[in-house]
């Protein structure tokens, strides 16, 4: 053996003995949760900073919006569907049997006062922006939404009825602070 | 090794005092020092001197300086509740809009709102101030050199023009203002807020409260900074000690 | 050799070491990577700079993420790091002194270099790499420091890039080209914000140079001898490995010091001010670490001459390996470059000193003797000596001299062996 390699053995053994020193191994413990907490807080900057946290609730007034008509207002930086339904398009909503739909849920769940349907307008397949707010929009087959990306179809009461989309339009949360203003966020 | 670590030393005490020197370069006058709670690396804010504070800004200094980089929503760090925020917020008007007929309209500033500006624009602000523009407060303790002393100071360094000075129209003498003149007259005095909590509204009182509002203003995230460098340095020395152990038993084998 | 450390693992690390040998570098280079035994704590720096640019770089990507390189909102998007951004204000302190601490670390690593000769043969494109990493460096951080849009970013910027309207002709076409406009303003924000982004990847790639070049021949020593034999040496692993992490522990102390407890104590209050085109700030002084270049440039009187010196005083180390030809290479044994050598080191202090102060009265002459005998000590200084010093006795090996330190019990000063 030449003279190195007995000297790299020796060091061998010296890392070896090292690995089960208690002072070794709760210095390196130490070291690593330091690095974690240093790292974990600088990748935290990343997160919601407190500003856009902040704009995250929003008020609308509703009295300006006819029956029939609807209304998109930006929250958390994404259009919500207002829309004050008709009589008819309450019953469309509310008459089809929950079983038959592809994802499960009845129309009274999914408003507070069934005149208003609060929804995002972001289509859950793929985040585009269903058609359907603005006066002579494509609609759908079932008179609600129609995705113009992949051809998704939602009803009047926001749930998917067609196409690729695999949940209905979510609902955000929102609350009644009077008859005509609603809280959302 | 020693020797010429302990060079190292000086050259970096060296170091160090040039550069206070130099930024001490840009004042001549001692300032009045004061004993700010905030200061020392366990540092606090006083919560009752910052709301007093606030209330001297607000209904003194925020007629012609602004504090543009403060939220509403930031008032809990000086210890309000979001309740009292929204109503102390609904005291400002702000303009907004375009609205869906395309106006601007005002509304009652929310807490997300920062804080409104008492002036539309700097020209609209000199015109009202005698050609001069009052700076916004926001940073203004880290923008001075001395800090929290040097805005205690100019609060209190207002003094009659000296004999033989040549004062110009509409300005003040200030022993601690580059220059000494000064276009903003001596703002605070005796009682001229009434403070809630019942504490006395001298002259001195409203100065020092001011200021530390004012240096809460710049540093919010003081209390933070300060105590988590408590805790880094704490776990940092004992992580050092620890490898210095490593070290010198590593080391030994060498023997 | 290789194929037997490749061989030795087997399983999925031995399967890729074959086909890339990542694990045979990483063992060559970082575990039985033969270094002298006798190094001492200045040799900490080189791994110090390494781990501050790594830090520089992933604070600086985490900043670019918040920051807004726009006159009208950069100024503002600062403020929201330091106030909205969660941990924003800890993100831009540690970027902010991390700048500082860097200085500090390259510049004791190159004073280090200077005093224990490692620049000489066969080691001088090591050192003019580090030179060029010197270069960069500096570029980039001036250029950072504009880009919070404070009074002393927009003055700084404004005195600094005026410096190449002084060559003859050209200089004003540099100048506007370089501000992309008439004064400094948007576009000129937005190009050094994109540079600032970028040079830091050019630094990488010359620190990785740097090392491949530092690895052919390792690390020079305090005796400044060659290694002789294998007893000269020991396992970078774990010796140095460890001696990195204690010296890391130590820096990161005074860096967190500087952090939490003083992080505006390097910078100026004027970068608190919003940049104003219309009004100079009544003193304005460049980041501590250009002031000894900035003392230079005003000791001249003439524009011109003075910008060229402020250049020479970087461009001269890459001339250092000719200018200072002496066969010894550390400064223990050279009993007279080692005197000139602590004079040169008082001499940056005091160019950094005056650079400080306003440019009137005694400041000038103390400068202009300071600068004068900073280009004596390379341009004179140097080339005397490597003719005419006489060195003190050299131990026989590495291995020698620490024997012979530890029965003395004190450091290989030269006394030592003076006998």
């Amino acid at each position: 053996m030449s003279e190195k390699d007995l000297k790299n053995k020796k060091s061998d053994v010296a890392v070896d003995e090292d690995k089960r020193d208690f002072l070794f191994v709760t210095t390196a413990g130490l070291a690593v949760a330091g690095s974690a907490l240093t790292v974990f807080s600088l990748i935290d900057t990343m997160n919601p900073a407190k500003d856009v946290l902040a704009l995250s609730t929003t008020e609308v007034d509703l009295s300006p919006v006819e029956e029939g008509q609807s209304l998109t207002v930006m929250w958390r930086g994404k259009p919500i569907f207002i829309r004050h339904r008709t009589d008819s398009e309450i019953s469309d909503a509310s008459n089809v049997s929950v079983d038959e739909l592809p994802h499960m849920a009845s129309d009274e769940s999914r408003v507070k006062n069934p005149k208003w349907l609060v929804v995002v307008g972001v289509c859950t397949h793929l985040g585009c922006v269903p058609l359907g707010q603005k006066i002579g929009d494509n609609k759908g087959e079932y008179g609600g939404w129609f995705c113009p990306c992949h051809g998704s179809h939602y009803d009047t009461s926001g749930r998917v009825r067609k196409g690729p989309a695999p949940l209905n339009l979510e609902i955000p949360p929102y609350e009644f602070v009077t008859d005509d203003i609603i809280k959302i966020g | 090794m020693l020797s010429s670590l302990r060079k190292v030393a000086f050259l970096l005490l060296f170091l160090i005092t040039i550069d206070s020197g130099a930024n001490a370069a840009s004042s001549n006058v001692e300032l009045i020092k004061q004993n700010w709670p905030f200061n020392g690396i366990f540092g606090r804010f006083d919560k009752a001197s910052l709301q007093r504070g606030f209330k001297v800004y607000s209904e003194v200094c925020a007629a012609c300086h602004g504090i543009r980089h403060i939220s509403y929503r930031d008032l809990e760090g000086i210890g309000y509740s979001p309740d009292e925020i929204k109503v102390i917020a609904a005291e400002y008007e702000i303009t907004d809009g375009p609205n869906d007929e395309g106006d601007m309209f005002t509304r009652e500033a929310k807490m997300s709102d920062k804080f409104v500006e008492p002036y539309e624009n700097e020209t609209i602000a000199r015109l009202s101030n005698n050609g001069s523009y009052p700076p916004d407060l926001s940073l203004i303790v880290k923008a001075r050199a001395g800090g929290a002393d040097y805005i205690y100071s100019l609060l209190n360094g207002y003094k009659d023009f000296p004999e033989n000075f040549e004062a110009s129209e509409g300005m003040y003498y200030n022993e601690f203002y580059p220059g000494y003149q000064i276009a903003m007259p001596s703002p605070i005095m005796d009682e001229i807020v009434e403070f809630d909590d019942g504490t006395e509204a001298t002259h001195l009182q409203i100065a020092r409260d001011v200021t530390s509002f004012l240096a809460w203003t710049a540093e919010p995230e003081l209390e933070v900074r300060k105590s988590l460098g408590v805790k880094t340095i704490f776990f940092l020395v004992l992580l050092t000690i620890m490898l210095l152990g490593v070290k010198r038993k590593v080391w030994k084998h060498l023997e | 050799m290789k194929e037997n450390t490749s061989e030795q693992n087997k399983g999925l690390t031995g399967w890729i070491d074959k086909r890339l040998p990542v694990f045979t570098f990483i063992n060559h280079n970082l575990r039985d990577y033969p270094t002298p035994k006798n190094l001492n704590y200045f040799w900490n720096f080189g791994s110090l700079a390494g781990i501050t640019l790594v830090i520089m770089i992933v604070t600086g990507i985490l900043l670019a993420m918040q920051y807004t390189a726009d006159t009208e909102l950069a100024f503002d998007s600062v403020e929201r790091i330091m106030r909205d951004v969660n941990n924003g204000w800890l993100l831009r302190y540690i970027h902010m002194n991390g700048a500082s601490m860097f200085f500090i670390i390259v510049f004791i690593h190159i004073f280090r270099g200077l005093y224990y000769g490692s620049y000489k043969y066969p080691r001088e494109i090591l050192w003019m790499l580090g030179v060029v990493i010197l270069l960069l460096m500096m570029a980039t951080a001036f250029m950072g420091y504009v880009l919070p849009w404070g009074q002393m970013s927009f003055w700084g910027a404004t005195v600094i890039t005026n410096l190449f309207s002084a060559f003859p002709v050209v200089g004003d076409y540099i100048v506007t080209f370089l501000w992309g406009g008439f004064s400094v303003d948007n576009p000129t924000l937005t190009r050094f914000f994109v540079l600032h982004y970028l040079l830091p990847f050019g630094i990488v790639g010359v620190v990785a140079l740097h090392l491949v070049a530092l690895h052919q021949f390792g690390s020079n020593n305090p005796t400044g001898l060659d290694v002789k034999s294998e007893g000269d040496t020991i396992p970078f692993h774990p010796y140095y490995t460890v001696k990195d992490y204690l010296g890391l522990g130590v820096y990161l102390i005074v860096f967190a010091g500087l952090v939490f407890f003083a992080p505006n104590f390097l910078g100026h209050p004027d970068n608190y001010i919003p940049a104003n085109p219309l009004q100079t700030p009544a003193h304005i002084v460049p980041e501590w670490y250009f002031l000894p270049f900035y003392a230079i440039l005003r000791a001249v009187p003439d524009k011109l001459l003075g910008v060229l010196l402020m250049f020479a005083a970087v461009m001269v180390l890459f001339f250092l390996p000719w200018l200072d030809k002496h066969k010894v290479r550390s400064a223990n044994f050279r009993p007279y470059y080692r005197q000139f050598y602590w004079l040169f080191i008082l001499d940056c202090l005091v160019l950094g000193w005056v650079g400080a102060m306003p440019a009137e009265g005694v400041y000038v002459l103390i400068s202009r003797v300071a600068t004068a005998y900073y280009f004596g000590f390379f341009l004179i200084i140097m080339p005397f000596l490597s003719r005419f010093e006489k060195t003190t006795d050299l131990p026989s090996s590495i291995s020698a001299a620490v024997i012979s330190e530890k029965f003395d019990n004190k450091e290989p000063s030269s006394e030592s062996y003076v006998k």
